[in-house]
């Protein structure tokens, strides 16, 4: 889980961005518009994608073949971002996604990775143990559906569509994108109605 | 100007930069020797591991390669799979 | 190598599937997004980075340097910190000076 910072790095990071300032190379005004910039990224943004995928078959062609342009058609500006890939779930196959070697994570849709995310455990055991990781969040997979795991080890950034669920017929895309939720897009969980 | 199709048989390098000094690798260690199949051809980017030292960086295939999970671990369930994204020098040509 | 011979060791930050991580739980409801250090150390590395002063493969090598009991007592946002002032010292952005406390 999060800790808080020691106090010395709370002092070096004092020190830094006051030698950074002094230098010219940022302001306290950057820095406060950078964090507002940051924090607009939610999972909203990644679960608006879903339902539209859900509700559009244009659109789950468009973001198969390339998220960073079906990003863009919600409004979400790629410019400088990783390329977005997306992984579409099937009847038999469901993905999860990990980066066992930092934290690679589709910020630009997704927001900040939250902490299990970035854990040493997740890390370790998502790619060697997948199903005991599931089991923790309480998430069972249908009967005979095969784990792909996405060690996110590069250049992209993957987000998960899944499945759209059973009992959702006639929903339309805004009560759709409430089921799918942050860990819904990484594999963690499935989309419930 | 790729070198590997879909579908075709490649051997990750069993090789161990990290024992022979500073570097950055993006082939994780679990990986190294094994087997596995392309799935698809991800583009072309810049080496990381130069990029790491600001060093001038080629820019290189990656592709998406798939592995049996189980036989990475000697464990699992049959079937489940691992997919990562390697770059086109760690790929060697497997029978 | 022969069969028998054991492989090198992987990196520390290298840690798919990792016997020594293999008991411990995630905590999957710790979903807390980053305190304030976290936010500025996070929209630094991004400032840095629009300005032609480092690359995410740099930041990523800085974290990679860190000793092993180090960097898994560190927090995320604390190995970032360590990586692009190291970085900056080392690029002479800013000096050892600037750094010490």
């Amino acid at each position: 889980m999060a800790h808080a910072p020691a106090p010395e790095n709370v002092a070096l990071l004092a020190r830094f961005t006051a030698a950074l300032a002094a230098r010219g190379i940022v302001t306290e005004a950057q820095i406060a518009e950078q964090i507002e910039r940051t924090d607009r990224a939610d999972p909203r943004i990644g679960a608006a994608m879903v339902a539209r995928a859900w509700t559009d078959a244009d659109y789950h062609a468009l973001m198969l073949r390339d998220g960073s342009q079906a990003a863009e058609a919600m409004g979400v500006s790629m410019a400088g971002a990783p390329p977005l890939g997306v992984l579409a779930d099937a009847p038999g196959l469901h993905h999860l996604v990990v980066c066992t070697l930092c934290s690679c994570y589709p910020r630009a849709v997704l927001g900040y990775p939250p902490h299990w995310y970035k854990s040493a455990a997740y890390r370790a055991r998502a790619i060697r143990d997948p199903r005991g990781v599931l089991a923790e969040w309480g998430t069972s997979l249908p009967e005979a559906t095969q784990i792909r795991v996405v060690d996110s080890t590069a250049d992209y950034r993957w987000m998960v569509l899944p499945m759209r669920p059973a009992g959702t017929e006639g929903w339309d895309a805004d009560r759709l994108a409430g089921l799918v939720t942050r860990d819904v897009l990484v594999g963690t969980r499935l989309p419930l109605a | 100007m790729t070198n590997f199709a879909p579908g075709a048989r490649i051997r990750v390098r069993a090789d161990y930069p990290e024992t022979r000094g500073p570097c950055h690798i993006r082939t994780p260690h679990y990986l190294r020797g094994r087997e596995g199949v392309v799935e698809r051809p991800l583009g072309a980017f810049r080496n990381p591991e130069d990029l790491a030292f600001a060093r001038p960086a080629a820019t290189i295939p990656l592709y998406h390669v798939r592995f049996d999970q189980p036989s990475l671990w000697n464990e699992g369930e049959a079937g489940d799979t691992v997919l990562v994204e390697l770059y086109e020098h760690w790929l060697e040509p497997a029978g | 190598m022969p069969d028998d011979a054991p492989l090198p060791a992987p990196a520390t930050h290298d840690i798919g599937g990792a016997p020594r991580f293999r008991c411990t739980p995630v905590e999957p409801d710790d979903a807390a997004p980053p305190d304030d250090f976290g936010k500025r150390v996070d929209a630094l590395r991004q400032l840095l980075a629009q300005r032609g002063l480092m690359t995410v493969d740099e930041l990523r090598r800085g974290v990679e340097a860190i000793p092993e009991a180090e960097y898994h007592a560190l927090g995320y946002y604390e190995r970032w910190l360590r990586s692009i002032s190291g970085l900056m010292l080392e690029k002479g952005v800013v000096t050892a000076e600037d750094l010490r406390g």
